[in-house]
């Protein structure tokens, strides 16, 4: 009898608690509270939180390789590289680019936030990390998440949980990170541009930019396919207007079987022995430096583009190069409002904003194909 | 007979007048939401409110009158 009671507790997970399981465990009640009273992303944020809190109860062997329940979710989904894509493909069913089809030059301020990522790249290296997972970590920079989960997946697995965290916290930080740069990179005269209505755009434009789009990306950066491809799909079954079943069902049904998958997944890599260390806390503070950094470099190219424009662009919409949708779009609307309150900046920065999500995975394609 | 029409696409979240209201140029009229953020709209004239075309929750596009004021 003595010895069941016996054999109870020694093969019980509370035997075999570590310091570094309790910290991780507070870390875990942290981003619940987050989630749930603060409602800070909750969608990812709470299965992420989740997953860390039950990856470090001991001996559940829920991330045991070939074994554990989460490690076949993280394997099929994260790693195999099959979750990331699709969510694209929902988040294609839900942008709209007309903004950026009405305005092309706002391509070139999707593509000059990205030089924040760069930026960044650099300053990992000089924080002592390897390229692999500079790369990994300059990519929080373009404020998008499935991006930042399938490229750290790929060259930084062991910094996945710290780079996804640090994503998705900044983008729901946006509108307290991008107004003070936007302040002191812009004037007030700046602020107060007003810009014209944008033209229309037809349906025939609307689904050929697709179609085009993705050609024209899959042949000049290959690896940029798999985001790139479903993005696209994702965008024509919207507007092709023939295939609302599917278009619906990416948008809804789909995004949220994989979100569930994917928060799960990605707390569950976030074991105390990755997560406590102290490089962690370089992350935390490089994704912060990489989105200051890439609104900045958003701004400046909207100025720089300015000197060569007759219609003058606002500046503000370069911040919304970042490609937090739309957090950014809205962030840019509120402070040109606060200027001027007959700016109606919202859709004209939603032009960047999109341009931002193609600008970030061309730029994790560039870093897989130069450091993978 | 200046009609007031949406900047953006959006749905009228909020009328803040009625027929026969005066109101003043740079008065806040209606508030649309656009991606689940409240955009104020704000009078183009000063003048009498005389018809009001959309009623709240109606989606509208950019373009669409939303108020005339005489």
């Amino acid at each position: 009898m003595i010895d069941i009671i016996k054999d109870l507790i020694f093969t019980s997970g509370l035997m075999n608690l570590t310091g570094g399981n309790l910290v991780m465990w507070l870390v875990a009640f942290v981003l619940l509270y987050l989630a749930i009273k603060k409602q800070y992303e909750p969608l990812l944020l709470l299965p992420i939180a989740f997953g860390i809190l039950v990856v470090n109860l001991p001996l559940t062997f829920l991330m045991e390789p070939e074994h554990g329940l989460i490690w076949f979710f993280y394997k099929y989904g994260i790693d195999l590289d099959i979750i990331p894509p699709l969510i694209f493909l929902g988040l294609g069913a839900m942008i709209d680019f007309g903004p950026l089809i009405a305005n092309p030059k706002t391509l070139l301020l999707g593509a000059g936030a990205q030089v924040g990522l760069y930026v960044t790249f650099f300053a990992a290296i000089l924080f002592g990390f390897d390229l692999k997972e500079a790369g990994a970590i300059a990519i929080i920079g373009g404020a998008d998440g499935p991006t930042t989960i399938y490229l750290g997946s790929k060259l930084a697995p062991h910094l996945l949980g710290a780079t996804a965290v640090s994503a998705y916290a900044y983008m729901a930080l946006v509108p307290i990170i991008q107004p003070p740069m936007m302040k002191l990179l812009t004037s007030d005269h700046e602020r107060k541009i007003v810009m014209p209505k944008l033209r229309p755009i037809s349906r025939l434009q609307k689904i050929c930019f697709p179609i085009i789009t993705a050609m024209i990306i899959m042949l000049v950066v290959p690896p940029a396919a798999p985001l790139i491809s479903m993005l696209m799909l994702g965008n024509l079954f919207k507007e092709s207007g023939v295939v609302e079943r599917l278009s619906k069902t990416a948008s809804n049904e789909l995004m949220n079987i994989v979100t569930i998958f994917l928060g799960l997944s990605v707390g569950a890599t976030m074991t105390a022995a990755v997560f406590l260390n102290p490089r962690v806390l370089f992350i935390f503070f490089l994704g912060l430096f990489a989105f200051v950094i890439s609104t900045a470099s958003g701004l400046l190219m909207a100025k720089f583009m300015n000197l060569f424009l007759k219609d003058k662009i606002n500046p503000l919409i370069g911040a919304a190069g970042v490609s937090a949708v739309p957090m950014a779009a809205r962030c840019v609307h509120k402070v040109g409002s606060e200027a001027n309150r007959r700016n109606y900046l919202l859709m004209h920065a939603m032009g960047p904003n999109v341009a931002g999500v193609i600008g970030t995975v061309v730029a994790a394609a560039i870093l897989l194909k130069n450091l993978g | 007979m200046p009609e007031l029409t949406a900047p953006i696409a959006g749905n009228v979240w909020k009328i803040l007048i009625a027929v026969g209201d005066k109101v003043e140029l740079d008065d806040e009229v209606i508030i649309l939401e656009a991606l689940k953020m409240e955009t104020p709209i704000y009078s183009d004239d000063s003048g009498t409110v005389t018809a009001i075309k959309v009623k709240e929750g109606d989606a509208v596009n950019d373009g669409d009158v939303l108020v005339v004021i005489d």
